[in-house]
């Protein structure tokens, strides 16, 4: 990290391959990125670019290819050998140790503050600030990870590999985990930052992609397919050359007639996790068909609203009515029983058993029914029977239903909770964030499902922060403020703007104001 | 009796009580900071009591006799450092179950030390052992002085391990990467931080320290040695990081707390109370597994990678 070498000015790969068990992640690829430059690279899970950037950072070994930086070629067996030519990586699952400051965090890294029996932690806060006020990323020296949000720690992340002395930047996923406000705020300081670095951004959104990079390479099954400059596609057609095919997302048509009513929650009052009131007095009303979003800006008490239909949480008052029973603070299973889907925002940790096999997954709520146990041993047969056919129905793409499913790339775990919970025949479903984090393929996937089967007379509750998939889909939107349901109206009359002031906690006229030209909400509702 | 008087030997009997766990909780510290949990911890106790007597015991009538306790304590230290060694091997290379390698380690250091003593000594034998040194002055302050400094030399070693290994975790580039490896290793390796090497280290030295414990145990409490003679502290020490959440401050707080009410059950039986005597002897541990009930879960400031071994091709 000391050596003296020029600045990088280049990056470029050629004809990097890299082979695991069963799979070619990398085939033959070749890239180039400078300084000054923003290259974005595009691909669906799994198509290989977390492996290449794990190459570039020294983590794997290519089986073959080369590095060159400035024109010279380079072999790196850590990442700190990456680091020493200017190279950095924010890893889409952030690097921070959470029990420690951020100056611990960066001291971890800048060998020349470790002296014997005794840590220059002063010297790491120094240079945070250095790089804090040049780049304006602020950041603070002496706070604990674990206290930050997640748009902090980005932050922290950014002007840690920038301490550290990178000048090439890979960015992998960085947008993933951000609220949508964070995100804009994300690429604007990146946009800044652009012209005296060389940065590399791998995303899935199309729409960052389009707002940030000067130039993007498309990989599709471990091989470059596409590069251009970003100025001359659009992103329907990137979308197109990522996924093989024709990618439209479906949209709410709207023709359904509304049902009869089948959830309606009443004044709904739940403690967070913190003790206060995180909902003070929700009102909604669900009817059989239709798909009504919930919006609003996160930690706005989306979360456990979405625990307390589920029954993962205690309601201190209010009626959660489904079909005329009350289910507030009946258990999970009664809630389940009583006809109740739910997609819950943490796959991982809520949706699945990790370590599960796919089919025992899909079976997570029905194993002890007729259908697939008998004087309580499990009916092995029906169940890889049943495994299959949701398999299939769904395009999940995994090695076999014995795989276990955290394994599986994030859009086919979703697929799996989502084959669960429709095959179980909901009469109503509640759906967290249902594409976080998931490729267009998959996206497109569940969007589809998710009308079909609205059409069916399922009623759908969809909590997200992406403004297009609510406005997409839904037949009413709910915008949801401090725990209240500020306004819900149909999604026709819905606009960008609208919604956006609406989360900001303003009542709109029914006309609204000329908007800004980015009128997203500032941040001030957000609590975490 | 005078309160007082009662209080004051209560206290005086509590710190030597306290300095075999204490030295063995501090080196467990280091091992769980680094993302190991190391049972074995009271097997090695056992084979730095052994390895503690034996040293002196074999010197006593030659030449070398002076330097007896300094080589034990030096071979106590070495013989722990070693099984820390090996754990190491067991856990992190091989990334063994840490539970049953433990109890394996554990299992071990009792049948080890407890054979080879009963093959090269047998029976109930002394040695002169460490001396308490009272220190000038200090000692002679009315109440104080008797409690806190009236002791062993290794009483004091103990005590002043305590901010030692306050600053070797806090204030050292070392401390620094132990606490990375125990809690995100994932990242320390990003950071270039070699976390094998690293969790090396610290079993080491924690094992270091668990062999200086238990020659505490043998050559400065007891002068002698028996298999039964470490009697499950290695297994309080463990217990004690829990409550101590990690760091030495609280480390050393538990391990007053066991020592006290240890030392109170002892006086008890002397005062003669009338209380069935195996009742109070559970006492310290039925106070140590109802604290740990009833403390507070804050896991936010701990080894949240404790117990997990570290493959950097592993995926999820």
């Amino acid at each position: 990290m000391t050596a003296m070498l020029e600045p990088i000015s280049e990056l470029k790969l050629e004809g990097i391959t890299k082979r695991f068990p069963g799979v070619l992640a990398c085939d033959g690829i070749s890239l180039q990125v400078r300084r000054g430059e923003v290259l974005a690279l595009v691909g669906e899970n799994g198509a290989g670019k977390t492996t290449l950037m794990n190459i570039i950072m020294g983590l794997y070994r290519p089986d073959s290819g080369s590095l060159f930086v400035n024109g010279e070629e380079v072999h790196f067996r850590t990442p700190g050998d990456a680091y020493a030519r200017g190279i950095g990586m924010v890893h889409q699952h952030f690097m921070l140790v959470p029990n420690m400051t951020v100056a611990e965090n960066l001291a971890l890294g800048l060998k020349q503050l470790h002296h014997f029996m005794w840590l220059d932690i002063k010297g790491a806060a120094r240079r945070i600030r250095e790089v804090s006020e040049r780049y304006e990323l602020p950041v603070n020296p002496d706070a604990y990870i674990w206290q930050l949000s997640v748009g902090e720690q980005q932050r922290v992340e950014l002007v840690k590999t920038l301490c550290l002395g990178a000048r090439l930047l890979i960015l992998d996923e960085p947008t993933s985990a951000l609220t949508p406000q964070e995100t804009d705020d994300l690429i604007e300081r990146l946009q800044r930052m652009a012209s005296e670095l060389a940065i590399i951004f791998i995303s899935h959104k199309l729409n960052e992609v389009k707002a940030l990079s000067d130039r993007v390479s498309i990989l599709r099954h471990g091989a470059v397919v596409f590069n251009g400059h970003t100025v001359n596609h659009e992103p329907a057609e990137l979308a197109a050359l990522m996924t093989g095919h024709e990618v439209t997302l479906p949209r709410n048509e709207g023709t359904g007639r509304p049902g009869k009513p089948l959830l309606s929650v009443k004044n709904l009052c739940v403690r967070g996790d913190r003790g206060n009131l995180v909902l003070d007095g929700l009102n909604l009303e669900l009817r059989a068909g239709e798909i009504l979003g919930v919006a609003g800006v996160s930690g706005n008490g989306q979360r456990e609203l979405a625990d307390t239909l589920a029954g993962l949480r205690a309601v201190e008052s209010g009626e959660i009515l489904f079909e005329g029973q009350n289910l507030a603070n009946c258990s999970p299973r009664a809630i389940i029983d009583a006809g109740m889907g739910y997609v819950p925002e943490d796959r991982q940790t809520e949706g699945i058993v990790p370590s599960f096999s796919v089919k025992d997954n899909f079976i997570l709520k029905d194993f002890a029914s007729q259908q697939f146990s008998k004087l309580s041993f499990l009916r092995r047969r029906e169940i890889d029977r049943h495994a299959d056919q949701l398999k299939a129905g769904f395009d999940i793409r995994c090695p076999s239903t014995s795989t276990a499913t955290g394994a599986l790339s994030g859009g086919n775990i979703q697929k799996v909770i989502l084959a669960r919970e429709i095959a179980r025949g909901p009469k109503a479903l509640v759906a967290v964030y249902p594409t976080r984090g998931i490729d267009m393929g998959a996206q497109e996937f569940i969007h589809s499902q998710l009308l079909d089967h609205r059409r069916k007379g399922v009623g759908i509750v969809l909590i997200s922060e992406e403004l297009e998939e609510v406005m997409n889909l839904s037949d009413r939107i709910a915008v949801i403020y401090k725990g209240k349901i500020l306004k819900t109206l149909p999604a026709v009359e819905a606009t960008r703007e609208r919604l956006g002031i609406l989360m900001a906690g303003l009542t709109d006229t029914d006309s609204p104001p000329e908007p800004a030209a980015s009128a997203l909400p500032s941040a001030g509702a957000v609590h975490e | 009796m005078n309160p007082g008087v009662m209080t004051f030997n209560v206290l005086c009997l509590a710190v030597p009580f306290s300095v075999a766990i204490l030295l063995a909780a501090l080196g467990e510290n280091f091992n769980q900071r680094a993302g190991v949990f190391n049972l074995g911890c009271d097997g090695i106790m056992c084979m730095g009591a052994f390895v503690g007597f034996m040293l002196p015991y074999f010197l006593k009538a030659g030449p070398m006799a002076p330097y007896g306790n300094l080589l034990g304590l030096a071979g106590a230290l070495g013989v722990g450092a070693a099984l820390g060694l090996l754990f190491a091997l067991v856990t992190v290379t091989f990334g063994a179950s840490q539970g049953i390698a433990g109890i394996g380690l554990q299992m071990l250091g009792w049948g080890l030390s407890g054979t080879l003593f009963r093959h090269f000594v047998g029976g109930v034998t002394g040695v002169e052992g460490i001396l308490a040194m009272p220190i000038p002055w200090l000692s002679r302050i009315p109440f104080l002085g008797g409690v806190f400094f009236n002791h062993n030399p290794m009483a004091y070693v103990a005590f002043l391990l305590v901010p030692a290994s306050w600053f070797l975790l806090y204030k050292t580039p070392w401390g620094l990467k132990v606490r990375a490896v125990g809690t995100h290793p994932r990242a320390a390796d990003t950071m270039g931080i070699n976390v094998v090497r690293t969790r090396y280290q610290a079993l080491m030295l924690g094992g270091a320290m668990a062999g200086l414990a238990g020659a505490y145990l043998s050559l400065a409490q007891a002068k002698m040695f028996s298999d039964d003679l470490v009697a499950g502290r290695g297994f309080i020490a463990v217990a004690l990081v829990y409550f101590g959440r990690w760091s030495p401050l609280g480390i050393l707080g538990g391990a007053l707390l066991f020592s006290i009410a240890q030392s109170f059950q002892l006086s008890m039986q002397v005062w003669g109370i009338k209380f069935p005597y195996e009742f109070a002897v559970m006492l310290p541990y039925v106070l140590v597994i109802v604290v740990l009930a009833l403390a507070r879960k804050a896991r936010q400031l701990g080894p949240t990678d404790l117990g997990k071994p570290y493959n950097r091709e592993m995926r999820f």
